[in-house]
């Protein structure tokens, strides 16, 4: 059971971190006409944060166990 | 492309579906059961993805960037919260049977018909406009696919009669498929696992379709990724999607909080998500999983929107086709007809789920309370099991019908997008009330009830209405300038909220209101005592191991009874395999032999809820047996009980440890009394033998001159000389021994006035004198205080410098004697030492020469006195405040010294002694 909330635990604070990356002004910095490659960064770092969001909870959820 | 090789792909496809959930159901049948796996679970979350996701996520994109992608970022983020939020809310709607959101929230105010009513009804008007979303996504996929070569989108103002609708005729379709897919039976716990493998199954070819395109467009046309976007940028064009923004902060977050609400609480994902679920551990998998469905079905949707923007300049092609007629443009009917399947798929799995969650509702918690009622609580119809099946495929046809309805009357204004985000905002005003069940044990009835009605309200007039303005069916001043010309209820600009997105304004003043009322109605009274058992039971569910509220049910059953009553809804065989089954598991032979108590009934009304909701199943349990209602503090006192044994237990500890303590005490003053006790024993045996020594003197002495008549003269006036000097000492020893007592014991009487000390010096080397004098000794006073005054008693402390002078004179050497006695000032009083030149004492026995009957012997052997004197001494100037000691440097004689305070108010202690 203490495994488990542990595990909530560290899931309620990336769900902080997202809401931090994905709600804040910090998307301020990446609006605009910026490209990397000819692609623009706001779809680079939005769908780069979703995937690392997703990531992580996987690992998070994975815990110690195989 | 002919139209019937469409229909035909179509049936095809759906016959496939169909023959997935007959497998799925047969094998669950058989205990081997496919969907208890974690992927699968996650995969019919995605049931989120509907046609809405197919088609209008490129359709948005295309017209204003990154305003699609909240839906799926929401979600994405509050599936994070699901290790404590959802798994308590499948873990409560095991343990109470519950069945649908509706039977969710009335079962824990209070188990109450109306809120279970509201709340469908609520869900029914909120979802119509999402299922009138996919008829118009099936319809008018077709009408564009069935014009191949030609790409060309139908005139939305195109209006056939109903009956040559295609809308209409996918409605009848959808409604006959859903009928047969979800009502052939009715499941006592409302699962459906074919449904489940079926769902999960067509979530696979939705995100292959999709995917299908998106590379297709990235790969095939564009030649990568970045290929797309600058072809985009020498073109010129979609300016808005190459320097892309978030758009309005509010909208953002707003939309964003809306989808992570209906991801849970829409009735569908409700269904798949809460009663479908069959092991809480898969939501461990869900959580990372459903996300990441998520971002792979929306990687492509801006490649898409901006190769569909090259290909179709400015609104030739209605942008939310843009899946079908790319590979329609580019020659690839096959691939085309792909994406209509994949569409077809989405939207059919949404109403195929949605319906029956809505159909269950409808029928537990709508229509059969109000049945109940008419029939007064028993119904008189022998098979209930048909009738529930019978409305429920009656509400699906409803619920189909409806949609269809709205589509004719309001679909036709709004992009695909804006029609779902209506329907999220409605089931939106089940979240304060969802999440308040779940955390907080306050809350009402009608609390609840007050908060639903206020929020619904809301969105109906900021957001229902106004899509029938929008298209017409509502004049248009409504909107522009509000009800009866009052500008501050302008139905989009609610008191004066100018410019906001019809969406965030409807979600802003209806969670307001929502929130407000129930906080508000809910304050009005306590909750009573089925509100605080159920609050008790959904709280504190994850803590709770028995489910707490077998104890709060007190009444009589008769077994027989809950049987019949199960057989007439779930059928004969079904009730009584489920009551074999229970009956093994309480260890008894046949279900005959159960008990008629609170387990058992228990037992019966969640079989009942199953299939009949919570309230509902209450009602009929409570018809067959003989409850006695439990007060709300009896309620309280059981659930009390806890936190009761909890308190005695620490009061236990502490009064244990106190009982140590004491335990201890006791065993130092058993100890101190033990020795006491031998102290004493020493001193009678002391004693004993101090007055035995002269009796023997006494008694040879007196025998002699009884025996011998003959004796001198002189001899016998020495025997009796002898006989009166030892009687004198008997009767000294025991006054003395009297008076030590009495001292020790606190009895001697004390007169204490204020004394001088040198007057009682002189007295005493007065009565002393002869024997000092006898002996050769000289005794010198210098006293060097003229008046020292003490608060003693006069005859003790005349005693006491006896006693003290006795002793010098005792030891002092013949002849040569010399006696000092001092009187001088110190600190602490008057010290009066008394000095002799005799031998001195040891320096061992200083302290102990005034312990009872310890004597030096003086030069010979024969110890003269009693032994007691300087412990009476030492007793009667310690009483008086004052300490009393020896010295003896060596060669130089001994000094006893005593010292006593001065006299300042008398001491309350010397008051009361005398």
């Amino acid at each position: 059971m203490q495994q488990s909330s542990l595990i909530n635990q560290r899931l309620a604070s990336l769900f902080l971190v997202g809401l931090l990356v994905l709600f804040s002004p910090l998307l301020g910095l990446f609006e605009g006409a910026q490209t990397w490659r000819g692609i623009p960064l706001l779809y680079l770092y939005l769908f780069g944060v979703w995937a690392l969001l997703i990531a992580a909870s996987a690992w998070i959820v994975r815990g110690r166990r195989s | 492309m002919s139209a019937s090789l469409i229909v035909g792909v179509a049936f095809a496809y759906l016959g496939l579906l169909f023959a997935i959930a007959y497998w799925a159901d047969r094998r669950a049948d058989q205990g081997r059961s496919v969907i208890a796996h974690p992927t699968i679970y996650a995969l019919s979350l995605a049931v989120y993805c509907t046609a809405w996701t197919f088609y209008g996520s490129v359709g948005r994109a295309a017209a204003s960037g990154f305003g699609f992608l909240p839906i799926y970022l929401g979600p994405t983020l509050v599936v994070l919260l699901w290790g404590s939020l959802l798994v308590k809310m499948v873990r409560v709607s095991k343990t109470q049977r519950i069945t649908s959101i509706a039977d969710f929230i009335a079962s824990r105010y209070g188990k109450s018909h109306l809120l279970g009513g509201l709340v469908t009804v609520i869900a029914v008007v909120g979802v119509v406009p999402y299922i009138a979303l996919q008829l118009k996504a099936i319809s008018s996929s077709y009408h564009i696919l069935v014009q191949y070569p030609q790409v060309v989108t139908p005139d939305p103002s195109l209006h056939p009669p109903f009956w040559r609708d295609t809308a209409f005729e996918v409605a009848l379709l959808l409604a006959a498929f859903t009928i047969l897919f979800g009502t052939r039976h009715l499941d006592a716990s409302e699962r459906h696992e074919g449904m489940v493998a079926a769902i999960a199954f067509e979530s696979i070819v939705k995100l292959v379709a999709f995917l299908a395109v998106g590379l297709f467009v990235t790969l095939g046309l564009s030649g990568g990724l970045s290929g797309v976007f600058e072809r985009a940028q020498e073109a010129g064009e979609a300016t808005l999607l190459l320097a892309p923004t978030v758009g309005d902060y509010r909208d953002w977050f707003a939309i964003s909080l809306l989808a992570a609400l209906a991801v849970m609480l829409l009735p569908r994902q409700f269904q798949v998500g809460v009663v479908e679920n069959s092991d809480e551990r898969h939501i461990r998998r869900a959580i990372w999983l459903f996300p990441l469905y998520l971002l792979l079905i929306n990687l492509f949707v801006l490649p898409i929107a901006l190769a569909g923007l090259h290909l179709f300049p400015s609104g030739s092609v209605d942008a939310d086709s843009f899946m079908l007629t790319i590979p329609m443009s580019q020659g690839s009917p096959w691939l085309a007809l792909f994406v209509f399947i994949g569409g077809l798929s989405a939207a059919t799995g949404m109403v195929i789920v949605e319906t029956i969650a809505l159909a269950t509702m409808v029928s537990n918690d709508l229509l059969l309370p109000s049945l109940l009622r008419r029939w007064r609580r028993l119904p008189p119809e022998a098979d209930m099991g048909r009738l529930l099946l019978r409305i429920r495929r009656g509400a699906i046809i409803g619920v189909l019908l409806l949609g269809y309805v709205y589509y004719r009357l309001a679909g036709e204004a709004y992009a695909l997008v804006s029609i779902g985000l209506i329907s999220f905002a409605a089931v939106a005003q089940f979240a304060p009330v969802m999440i308040a069940s779940l955390y907080w044990r306050g809350g009402t009835r009608e609390g609840a009830l007050a908060g639903l009605s206020a929020g619904f309200a809301v969105w109906i007039y900021t957001l229902l209405l106004p899509s029938f303005a929008k298209s017409g069916w509502l004049p248009q001043g409504f909107l522009e300038v509000g009800p009866w010309g009052v500008a501050l209820l302008r139905p989009q600009a609610l008191f004066g909220l100018e410019g906001w997105n019809e969406i965030t304004h409807c979600l802003f003043w209806s969670l307001a209101a929502n929130v407000g009322a129930f906080l508000a109605v809910s304050s009005l009274r306590a909750p009573n005592a089925i509100e605080t058992a159920q609050a008790s039971a959904f709280v504190d569910v994850l803590r709770q191991h028995r489910p707490a509220h077998l104890a709060l049910w007190r009444g009589s059953a008769e077994v027989a009874a809950l049987t019949a009553l199960a057989e007439r809804f779930i059928g004969a065989p079904r009730a009584r395999a489920a009551f074999e089954d229970y009956a093994r598991t309480r260890g008894v032979a046949s279900a005959d032999d159960l008990p008629a108590d609170a387990e058992t009934v228990h037992f019966a009304e969640t079989l009942l809820s199953g299939a009949i909701g919570s309230a509902s199943a209450r009602v009929m349990v409570a018809s067959v047996t003989e409850e006695e209602p439990l007060g709300l503090d009896e309620v309280l006192g059981i659930l009390d009980e806890a936190s009761q044994i909890r308190a005695y237990s620490r009061e236990l500890e502490r009064k244990s440890q106190e009982l140590e303590a004491a335990t201890g005490e006791l065993r130092a003053a058993n100890l101190r009394l033990q020795e006491l006790d031998h102290l004493k024993d020493d001193f009678m045996s002391s004693v004993t033998h101090e007055l035995r020594t002269p009796l023997a003197s006494i008694r040879a002495f007196s025998e002699i001159l009884y025996d011998d008549s003959d004796i001198e003269p002189a001899e016998r006036k020495r025997f009796l000389g002898i006989l009166v000097s030892e009687t004198e000492r008997l009767s000294r020893l025991v006054n003395q021994v009297l008076d030590l007592a009495k001292i020790e014991s606190g009895h001697a009487d004390w007169h204490n006035e204020e004394v001088e000390l040198g007057g009682i010096i002189r007295q005493a080397v007065e009565s002393v004198g002869q024997i000092l004098e006898s002996k050769g000794a000289r005794v010198t006073q210098s006293l060097s205080v003229g008046e020292a005054n003490v608060w003693a008693d006069r005859d003790r402390l005349v005693q006491v410098m006896v006693n003290l002078l006795s002793n010098a004179a005792k030891f002092v050497p013949a002849d040569t004697g010399l006696v000092e006695v001092r009187l001088e000032a110190v600190a602490a009083g008057w010290r009066v030492c008394v000095s002799d030149n005799g031998q001195g004492i040891a320096e061992a026995d200083l302290p102990i020469v005034f312990e009872k009957f310890r004597q030096s012997t003086g030069g010979g052997d024969k110890p003269v006195g009693t032994g007691l004197g300087l412990p009476i001494s030492r007793q009667i100037v310690e009483h008086f405040g004052g300490r009393i000691w020896a010295e003896s440097p060596p060669g130089k004689g001994a000094t006893l010294c005593f010292e006593l305070p001065r006299t300042a108010a008398p001491s309350p202690s010397s008051e009361a002694e005398s």
